[in-house]
């Protein structure tokens, strides 16, 4: 009998898997697991429109019958403790198992968590499922001041949602620069002059010392100068760890995520790997890479369902990631590894404009800030391979829409 | 209460009522109808939610910003002129009686 594919969480990627392979002409069965209990939810509206409006619930991926059309095992709210590879089987929690022919391992990311005295104080929060986001929505309208640690995508949203509410928000970044890792220094610098002027404090290079509370609960911040933040209620976003545990106890190759080669197949050919979790070879930028974003996810899943129907190519999707910080809709694409040369497009002071990143004359990469049609463009131009020269960038949209033959 | 039609790609006509406020694609999803995945969640980002609306209906409605234009231009494939994204279609007791069309993948 065919035991079919088994897809372990059910995010943006693992929740994609099984309508690709059906798309794939795929017929056996596909089971679903993911250790929330909820349908598969949309995860980016969680630090914005989801934290914004009480009376909002989760944005659902697809609707119950989506699943049921397309033949789909859902097992929510369980959890897989181990993969058995001898016996191509998956055990839960509960002791239960599910054989599978092919497993897809979609577990995600988890929050890296803070190491400081006082974490255990009431009022520590952080955002990566429903629950997390709902837990802070409720905390959050007894709170006046909130510190948010780590100037990075998920803790500026947030911290920018906080202001609109009224709250007085500091944002504390340990690094020189906020945004440091994600976009070019250019950008960076005009989010954190747009977040001063929402009246968001924002410390860059500023360590931590202690979280300090009174009965339990979170009163302050103190920090390496010696200075303290007010602060009844914490967001903590420093960035996520894989969750490849599940992976590593089954003997599958891990390196910063589930190895895995160009067909997204880890060490085991059965066993594949998709999304936050997955460490794969970047085409275009010539090296290994882990991607949290949901295209990564979205279309790895759409790979997979490939490889495993035995059309295995290589996986070469431009990346592209975006993030509605405020007023300002950022939007990125490619890979900047490498790049020597930035070049910013539009007049010195539009506060709409876009960091074009080259290595030598060749594009890598495009930080967009309220320019969407430059970001649309950018995707096409780097999956194509066309660089763009200075003068081309100076001649503006037009002439970059003529390089794609529009 | 007010309703949406949508057509899937194999002819079927599916009722959505709608929740005032909402967005086309987050009815469409809601409800299951086939085709409308709205990947990037209503961002305007993903193109995965691309409809054809009637002539009529097209008109009715505010038109596309520029944002929705380009994402409609260098995303979607199979562009008519009466191309939304379901993403940036929001719907309240004025868009009663739309009817709409999975744009063809």
């Amino acid at each position: 009998m065919q035991r079919g594919v088994v897809i372990i969480g059910a995010g943006h990627g693992g929740s994609q898997v099984g309508f690709s392979l059906r798309q794939e002409g795929y017929d056996g069965p596909i089971h679903l697991v993911s250790d929330e209990p909820d349908l598969p939810y949309h995860k980016p509206p969680l630090s914005k429109a989801y934290l914004k409006d009480a009376s909002q619930d989760v944005q659902i991926l697809r609707a119950e019958k989506a699943y049921a059309d397309a033949r789909i095992e859902l097992a929510l709210g369980r959890k897989a403790q181990a993969v058995d590879r001898q016996a191509r089987a998956i055990r839960f929690t509960d002791g239960a198992t599910l054989p599978y022919d092919r497993l897809v391992i979609a577990t995600g990311a988890t929050n890296r968590k803070l190491a400081l005295t006082g974490c255990d104080l009431a009022g520590l929060h952080s955002i990566r499922t429903r629950a997390d986001a709902a837990y802070l929505r409720e905390a959050m309208d007894a709170a006046s001041d909130i510190a948010v640690i780590g100037g990075g995508f998920i803790g500026l949203e947030a911290a920018a949602t906080f202001a609109l509410l009224g709250k007085s928000v500091t944002v504390i970044e340990v690094a020189p620069s906020i945004l440091g890792r994600a976009v070019s220094p250019v950008v960076a610098a005009h989010v954190d002059a747009e977040y001063r002027k929402l009246g968001i404090r924002v410390l860059t290079a500023m360590g931590l010392e202690r979280l300090e509370g009174e009965a339990g609960c979170m009163r302050a911040i103190r920090l390496t100068d010696g200075t303290s933040v007010a602060a009844d209620l914490v967001l903590v976003g420093i960035g996520a760890t894989p969750n490849d545990a599940l992976a590593r106890e089954a003997g599958l190759t891990c390196d910063n995520g589930i190895v895995v080669d160009a067909t997204l197949a880890t060490s085991d050919p059965t066993i594949f790997a998709i999304g936050d979790v997955a460490n794969f070879p970047h085409s275009q930028a010539g090296r290994r890479v882990r991607l949290e974003s949901v295209q990564n996810a979205s279309d790895q899943a759409k790979h997979v369902a490939k490889t495993i129907m035995g059309k295995a190519e290589d996986y070469r999707e431009t990346p592209w990631f975006w993030s509605d910080q405020g007023p300002m809709k950022l939007q990125m694409a490619g890979l900047s590894f490498g790049a020597d040369r930035h070049v910013r497009s539009g007049a010195p002071d539009d506060p709409a404009f876009s960091v074009y990143h080259y290595a030598g004359d060749r594009l890598l990469a495009v930080d967009s800030v309220n320019r969407p049609g430059d970001h649309m463009v950018a995707r096409r131009l780097i999956a194509a391979g066309i660089s763009p020269s200075e003068a081309d960038l100076g001649e503006g949209p037009e002439r970059l829409k003529s390089l794609i033959g529009r | 209460m007010s309703q949406v039609t949508f057509i899937e790609r194999d002819g079927t006509r599916r009722i959505v009522e709608v929740v005032s406020g909402e967005s086309l694609m987050q009815a469409g999803t809601r409800a299951g109808v086939d085709g409308i995945i709205g990947e990037c969640g209503g961002s305007c980002m993903c193109a995965t939610c691309h409809v054809y609306l009637t002539d009529e209906d097209f008109a009715r409605l505010d038109p596309p910003d520029a944002m929705e234009q380009d994402a409609l231009e260098f995303t979607a494939s199979n562009q008519r002129p009466t191309s939304r994204l379901g993403c940036q279609v929001k719907l309240s007791s004025a868009t009663d009686g739309l009817t709409i069309t999975v744009a063809e993948a």
